[in-house]
């Protein structure tokens, strides 16, 4: 089987732009050489690619590529060479022959087809080149000290492997992944500043997401970059791989959080999650992300202490890339579709994962419907986070009873029939529901139970005009007037996970939206894929 | 990384339907070559660049000084007329004022 080389044009180190270049193939047998000055091991190989060429120079063309430049040509004074060194300092070529050790000794064809190749020194495999073109070319070999070589030397890393270059080369390259439009910066800009005043960042500082970056970030998947994800809305833009690999650096993300911000994206622009109106609700709604399953370790995700922030790198980047998406592709910004009267903290990140091995229930997503060893994210439509303070109860119905009393007042004490709302409990205050066994079922019935109120409780009234008409019950029977009102709709609206620290007896209360089917949002539910 | 002596750049995070904002060119310190004038068809903007074309050669007599037009205001510069400014001159001053 015969390699064909990739093609180069390079010019000799310290010649002018593409002045004298010299180009593979030449259409003369050629011997190939990558070096750089500070590898010991191309200062053992380069005598013998000099003699190479004494001998066989007049056959053919002996070469050597300089990942250096400049810097190397002191290996053509400390050695006398006369063998060209070609000028690979962009690493180009490097980067195209796939070279990750220097020395790397190509033979090729005239026409551009590899024979012999071997990286590193190696005595006999230099003695089998020359021994091979000595033949080829009916030339008698003359004394070589091969005495005087070691067997072999392993050889140094290329310079186009190491990182930050790698990245970059891989950018530039032909077929590189990345088909974003590149922005470039002026040499007089502060780029910080300029991803301010281009309106690309939530208010707090961004990463800037130069090519090597959104290269590396892409390592986290094995998606096509180029694939179309969703249609975000409110400009319902196509989102690809590439563009969410973009926004997850700009938030701050390592490439192994990409897949659960590639999910997030997928699960929120939905029609059942119905991005575009939580997004510009004036009640200011935003996602909440839970991640259940291995990914939360393998991640390293804080459900302990302090869940919900701030503090965890991957907590805090994975929903501010998911709020970085929707801004910049999407177009949801603040004061154009966004529109939230109060705003939230929420809204500029919202992520934590569940502490499953501390439940004695089932997890979230097993609750509904995934396996325990799937990775899964589940997004709620959320508008507020509030505290659950209760230190004195010491069993399940008293603590649970607390709970519920202060879900009573979500949005308001006098609405009921209340959307979802998500309970994260705290570790103690889940102890205590755990001593007395009660099932998660059971803690919903406690919280509809706390919280029902007669009918007449729920009027409105002239000091309370929040509530339901009283107009709208004239004549009604007493019992109608008196029948008991649970603070949610259905208890499936009651969601509840575990989360934070083992010390303090403070659990959270996320405040929801508005979940009429189909038209606001519903809590959504995705697997997370690598 | 990124080197002060390079520009830095970045991969566009958003869905690119609207052009990023450009930066001015760097201002040279010094004109020198041929200079293009260029008169929008704004009613007497020939005014504004024929003083300003009796300054220049006053102030600045090595420079050479070529006038253009565009066909009219309410349209961009045809291709043309930009690739023709673009091959002749080294710098151009448009005049939008009336």
């Amino acid at each position: 089987m015969t390699e064909t080389l990739p093609n180069f044009s390079l010019s000799p180190v310290g010649a002018e732009r593409e002045q004298n270049a010299y180009s593979f193939p030449s259409g003369k047998q050629t011997l190939i050489c990558f070096v750089k000055e500070d590898c010991p091991t191309t200062r053992t190989s380069i005598p013998l690619l000099q003699q190479a060429q004494d001998i066989f120079g007049e056959n053919i063309d002996v070469i050597a590529l300089a990942q250096n430049g400049e810097d190397d040509l002191v290996l053509v004074q400390e050695y006398g060479l006369t063998i060209p060194f070609l000028d690979d300092s962009t690493l180009n070529t490097s980067y195209a022959y796939e070279i990750d050790t220097v020395p790397s000794v190509f033979l090729a064809t005239h026409d551009g087809n590899v024979t012999q190749q071997f990286i590193g020194f190696g005595r006999d495999d230099w003695k089998e080149l020359f021994q091979s073109l000595a033949n080829q070319h009916d030339v008698t070999l003359p004394e070589i000290d091969w005495a005087s070589f070691p067997d072999l030397l392993p050889g140094c890393g290329s310079k186009s492997m190491e990182p930050g270059i790698f990245e970059r080369l891989k950018a530039e390259a032909e077929g590189s992944p990345l088909r974003g439009r590149r922005v470039e910066i002026g040499v007089n800009d502060d780029i910080h500043e300029f991803l301010y005043e281009q309106g690309l960042t939530d208010g707090l500082p961004v990463i800037p997401p130069t090519p090597e970056r959104v290269i590396r970030m892409l390592e986290g998947t094995t998606r096509n970059a180029q694939e179309i994800v969703a249609i975000v809305p409110p400009n319902l833009a196509p989102v690809t791989i590439e563009k969410i690999a973009v926004n997850s650096v700009m938030a701050g993300c390592r490439p192994e959080y990409l897949p659960v911000v590639i999910t997030a994206v997928e699960a929120v622009c939905t029609d059942q999650f119905g991005m575009h109106g939580v997004g510009a609700t004036t009640m200011g709604a935003t996602p909440v992300i839970v991640v259940n399953g291995p990914i939360r370790h393998e991640i390293g995700m804080n459900m302990g202490l302090q869940a919900l922030g701030p503090g965890n790198r991957a907590n805090a980047a994975i929903g501010r890339a998911l709020k970085l998406v929707l801004r910049n592709v999407g177009g949801q910004r603040p004061g154009e579709t966004e529109r939230t009267t109060m705003g939230s903290p929420l809204k500029f990140t919202m992520c934590f994962a569940e502490w499953e091995e501390i439940s004695p229930w089932e997890p979230l997503h097993v609750e509904r419907g995934f396996d325990k060893n799937d990775s899964v994210l589940t997004v709620f439509a959320m508008t507020g986070l509030g505290q659950v303070i209760d230190q004195t109860s010491r069993t399940a119905r008293s603590v649970v009873g607390s709970v519920g009393l202060k879900a009573e007042g979500l949005h308001h004490p006098k609405y009921h029939n209340y959307p979802d709302a998500l309970f994260a409990l705290c570790p103690e205050h889940v102890a205590t529901i755990a001593r007395d066994s009660w099932s998660k079922d059971q803690v919903r019935d406690r919280i509809q139970e706390v919280t029902s109120r007669p009918v007449r409780e729920l009027l409105s009234s002239d000091d309370v005009t929040v509530g339901i008409d009283p107009k709208t019950l004239e004549g009604a029977p007493e019992e109608e007037l008196n029948r008991l009102v649970p603070k949610f709709e259905r208890k499936a609206n009651i969601h509840i996970v575990v989360a934070g620290s083992q010390a303090g007896k403070f659990s959270a209360i996320f405040e929801g939206f508005s979940n009429r089917v189909g038209l606001d949002s519903t809590v959504t539910s995705r697997k997370i894929e690598k | 990384m990124v080197q002060a002596s390079k520009p830095a750049v970045i991969i566009d995070p958003t869905d690119e339907r609207e052009p990023i904002k450009r930066n001015l060119a760097k201002r040279p310190e010094h004109i020198s070559g041929t200079l293009g004038l260029l008169d929008i068809s704004k009613p007497r903007g020939d005014k504004f660049i024929d003083r300003l074309e009796q300054l220049i050669n006053e102030q600045m007599p090595a420079v050479t000084v070529k006038r253009y037009m565009k066909p009219t205001v309410s349209k961009p510069a045809p291709h043309d007329l930009r690739q023709q400014i673009m091959n002749e001159c080294n710098f151009v001053i448009e005049a939008v004022a009336d």
